[in-house]
């Protein structure tokens, strides 16, 4: 938040509707090293426009939802399939966003390499992207370019397997895991998430694992593995697609219906796992040893899924925790006693379940331990004297504003069309989500820190190497 | 999820100021309503067509879209300060910068990082506010505000909502024009920007930045990081910070940047108000210094015991950012490595998997910044990877085919209009012309500016500025298992140094 940032960025918040979401980067097929970003930003009070749009379904099953804007002369094309690491089987993690990698390397039509050559000579560009629930798939270009992302995504859809071979699994695999290295593996504290994961669900839990997966397992994907997840996931029953931009719906309609009405149905898509929300059964206490100058604390409880009626409250209580400047823990840690060199609290709700955070490093000198004490008690305070109205509104001011932002893209529509496509069921939600927060209250905030940040909890301690003294081992009062 | 458009081009620290730089329509007219700006639309590809019902064959694309770049209105106030607004009424939202044309380059020796300081203090309080009120202002608010300071320039910027125009800009002007450095903040950014600093060195990329801008540049601008060392964030004292501000930030050395949903003359209106008493000054030239010339190519080795990839930077003093090959320059790296098609990334990640992703850009600067080639390679592959950057080198430097050439044109003028998508957007290509005076008609010509570029051309910047014998090589990575592989590439000689690029033992 606070934080000075002055080296180049590639974050992908911008597209994260969670106030402080994971500090994990969420598995992308690329990023490009080079890029600079323009500042991020958000706006406030001012109302969710609706966007109008059409949905429709194919034959097949494929969803289609279009939006005209012709306010710049492009389009965006983003496509989700109802799979994600979530679905994944065991001794397989990681598979939903290997197979990501694979949708770029050709299919029947497309020979290796010329996707991405054929977009960009068109002025175009794409990448996916793969979480626990879903995968997405985006192309971005000058509204001309339409119809060359349409075949192209209709003739992976459809026609992916007839040139797969083991060369470009390989490929793929070697990338994947390359981009583990860069993203977790060789990155300060890039383990304690998946640390955190697997102690917070039981190993059953499609939540258990991280999307990146494990090295064992990115080894162990066999070609079958990649033929046999198409044909269960990769149907036009099982996916969805938005275009946002400057077209008209009547002659997309009919490209839409040229290039994938012809793709067969698949067969019915396994059902999701089934999980119950609920607190882990007892406090847990783990260490890691990591490359790192300084030991890092972690606080993790089982929450809420997405649109749960606790999720809205969750969302402002991290805020109120360490959103801003003047939140409970930054500004006591961080700013008046200065022990801590940054803090962070997340609420993470995905659509079977979910997770809060808490985060925290201590300056040189300080020790994991004594956070624990003082994040301790500015829960409890939390708990017995509650949040004042202004910290609330500062939350509801600042979560509506992002609201606005998401909207200032035709990809960023896409993206928000299909997220709550896929949530509620209703493409242009936005309204509807944004109202949550408007709703909640000072006690439901202090209703929630008691109900979920009052159970067990697993803490983490990531310390220097030989340094597991440092270790937080017991509940701190 | 989506990476920023990928524009490694130009690269300017400045925070809001994005890697291409790149507009507009202009309208240098002191008022008045500037002329509507039509670029003319690129060759459009081969020939245009309904969609044919042959699936098995990519579509026939129509002609793209002429492209409209928006108007922007220049008007100036009596102390100098600029104003450009470019109005975009699509969502009820507007982005105000103010861009100062000064920023790490005029860090002195030993306090390096002054500039960088002194524009994060700025939020930390006013003659009217405090830090926490402030910052509790921007969250009632809702409102973002960003005081970021690069090479070249700082900026201030604030992102709002319309409905909020009126308290969020005055909070803005207060943080812009009253800071009061208080001390007490001074030393508390000075004790997390220490604690920052030994953070550093968990971090293979960071590590590998610093230790090639300081090889590359040495103790010229550019060298030095921009956040400092440890010996110069202790020696930065209030007054010096109070110099900087003081010296640079000035009407005469600014231009304020609105674009959004908004009127000109109101927002004329609302600067001259604001920012109407702020006080000219002399604004002294800041001393670049000159980087000594590269000598033969060098293996530079920063050790990072036990990391599981190495990280590259190769390169040296490229061109500034008014350089008259821009658009040949601009070709030949974008078919380097300046797209995810391009050779460098095709090569190392689509061909060998030897990383996630690599990249080259030249950083145009106000003297001369890098040309960097850069990635993350799997530790036990730092050998081959090297050979095949040393490839990709030396291959650029022949004849780049035509269809690659023209595939390479055709995607930086198509991807021009993608720019202009949001506020944002038009901002922060706005505020890259701004520190380096390039007209801001510059992007009228862009689309045929790179039309212009020939094979020849191409060959001839390829050949004048990649040079594969001397080259500033920096690999930051477990030494131990790749330091014998390295020299037996004989790429280079072998040194090896510490994050500053001293040699080490």
């Amino acid at each position: 938040m606070a934080q000075p940032r002055e080296t180049r960025s590639v974050s992908p918040d911008r597209f994260r509707r969670r106030l402080g979401a994971p500090n994990v980067p969420l598995p992308v097929r690329w990023l490009f090293p080079f890029v600079l970003i323009v500042a991020p930003v958000t706006v406030v009070a001012q109302a969710v426009p609706a966007i109008a749009y059409e949905k429709y379904t194919l034959p097949n099953g494929l969803e289609v939802i279009l939006s005209e804007d012709h306010s710049v002369p492009l389009v965006a094309v983003n496509t989700w399939y109802k799979v994600g690491s979530g679905d994944e089987v065991t001794g397989r993690t990681g598979f939903a966003h290997l197979f990501e990698h694979i949708m770029f390397m050709g299919s029947e039509n497309v020979p290796v390499g010329k996707f991405d050559q054929w977009l960009e000579a068109a002025g175009g560009n794409n990448n996916g992207s793969t979480n626990a629930d879903r995968t997405n798939y985006y192309e971005w270009m000058p509204a001309n370019a339409l119809p060359l992302a349409l075949w192209l995504d209709a003739d992976r859809m459809g026609r992916l397997l007839p040139t797969m071979d083991q060369a470009k699994l390989d490929l793929q695999r070697d990338v994947v895991k390359n981009e583990r290295r860069q993203s977790y593996d060789n990155v300060p504290y890039g383990r304690a998430f998946e640390t955190i994961l697997a102690a917070l669900y039981p190993p059953t839990h499609p939540y258990s694992h991280s999307t990146i997966g494990s090295m064992t397992d990115l080894s162990a994907a066999a070609l079958e593995d990649v033929k046999s997840f198409f044909r269960t996931y990769y149907a036009p029953n099982n996916a969805t697609i938005a275009i946002v931009g400057d077209f008209q719906r009547d002659s997309v309609k009919r490209l839409v219906q040229l290039y994938f009405s012809g793709i067969p149905r698949g067969p019915a898509i396994p059902p999701r796992p089934q999980v119950t929300s609920q607190p882990v059964p007892k406090d847990t206490f783990l260490v890691l040893e990591d490359k790192v100058q300084l030991p890092r604390l972690y606080y993790a409880w089982r929450a809420v899924k997405a649109f749960h009626e606790d999720d809205a409250p969750l969302d402002v209580a991290a805020y109120v925790i360490a959103g801003d400047k003047n939140s409970r823990l930054y500004k006591r840690l961080v700013y008046d006693m200065q022990v801590a060199q940054d803090v962070s609290a997340f609420n993470n709700s995905q659509r079977l379940d979910g997770g809060f955070q808490i985060v925290v490093t201590p300056k040189p000198g300080h020790t994991p331990t004594e956070m624990a004490k003082l994040v301790n008690e500015e829960l409890r305070k939390l708990t017995t004297d509650g949040i004042t109205d202004r910290e609330l509104a500062r939350a509801q001011n600042s979560t509506r504003a992002q609201f606005l932002d998401r909207l200032a893209s035709d990809l960023g529509k896409a993206d928000q069309l299909n997220f709550y496509n896929y949530f509620s069921g209703t493409p242009d939600y936005a309204r509807q989500d944004a109202a949550r927060y408007d709703k909640v209250t000072v006690d439901d905030v202090k209703r929630v820190v008691v109900s979920y940040l009052g159970k067990p909890r697993v803490t983490l301690t990531v310390v220097p190497e030989g340094k597991r003294d440092l270790m937080v081992t017991g509940v701190i009062q | 999820m989506r990476p920023r458009r990928a524009y490694p081009v130009t690269r300017n620290a400045a925070a809001l100021a994005s890697s291409a730089a790149w507009l507009i329509a202009a309208a240098c007219s002191h008022s008045g309503s500037p002329p509507s700006t039509t670029a003319a639309a690129p060759a459009p590809t081969p020939t245009a067509a309904a969609p044919t019902a042959d699936l098995t064959k990519p579509p026939v694309l129509g002609a793209p879209k002429a492209l409209t770049l928006p108007d922007v209105v220049a008007r100036a106030l009596p102390n100098g300060l600029r104003l450009l607004v470019v109005e975009q009424h699509e969502l009820p939202l507007a982005d105000f910068v103010l861009v100062v044309k000064s920023g790490g380059e005029t860090d002195e020796p030993g306090k390096l990082g002054t500039a960088t300081l002194a524009t994060s203090l700025l939020k930390e309080g006013t003659t009217t506010r405090n830090s926490l009120q402030i910052a509790d202002q921007e969250a009632f608010l809702g409102v973002d505000i960003f005081a970021n300071s690069g090479w070249d320039a700082t900026t201030v910027q604030l992102h709002t909502p319309t409905a909020q125009l009126d308290s969020a800009l005055s909070l803005f002007a207060d943080i812009a024009l009253h800071p009061a450095f208080p001390p007490a903040e001074l030393e508390r950014l000075r004790k997390s920007r220490l604690t920052s600093l030994l953070q550093v060195k968990d971090r293979a990329p960071e590590i590998a930045n610093r230790a090639f801008a300081a090889i590359v540049f040495g103790s010229a601008a550019y060298g030095h990081p921009l956040t400092g060392d440890e010996a110069s964030t202790n020696a930065i004292q209030q007054a010096d910070v109070r110099r900087f501000y003081d010296t640079y930030f000035r009407p005469n050395n600014a231009t304020l940047l609105v674009v959004g949903d908004v009127k000109p003359d109101d927002v004329e209106r609302r600067a001259r108000a604001l920012f109407g008493g702020w006080e000219r000054g002399t604004v002294p030239p800041a001393n670049y210094g000159q980087p000594a010339t590269g000598k033969g190519t060098t293996i530079y080795l920063v050790d990072k015991p036990g990391a599981a990839q190495s990280s590259f930077r190769i390169g040296g003093v490229g061109v500034s950012r008014t350089t008259p090959d821009y658009f040949p320059l601009t070709v030949m790296n974008t078919a380097l490595g300046g797209s995810f098609t391009s050779r460098l990334n095709q090569n190392l990640r689509e061909t060998k998997g030897y990383t996630y992703g690599a990249s080259s850009g030249f950083a145009m600067r106000r003297t001369p910044g890098p040309f960097i080639a850069s990635a993350e390679v799997v530790a036990a592959k730092t050998d081959s990877a090297l050979i095949e950057f040393m490839k990709e080198v030396r291959a650029i430097r022949d004849t780049i085919p035509r269809d690659e050439l023209e595939k390479t044109k055709r995607y930086l003028q198509l991807q021009l209009p993608g720019r202009f998508e949001t506020t944002g957007g038009i901002a922060g290509q706005l505020a890259g012309l701004v520190p380096y005076d390039v007209p801001l008609d510059f992007y009228n010509g862009y689309t045929q500016g790179i039309a212009a570029v020939t094979q020849a051309e191409a060959q001839r910047v390829a050949r004048q500025y990649l040079d594969p014998d001397k080259l500033a090589i920096v690999i930051v990575g477990d030494r131990k298992s790749i330091e014998a592989t390295l020299k037996a590439t004989k790429v280079g000689d072998v040194v090896v140094v510490d994050i500053a690029g001293r040699p080490a033992m």
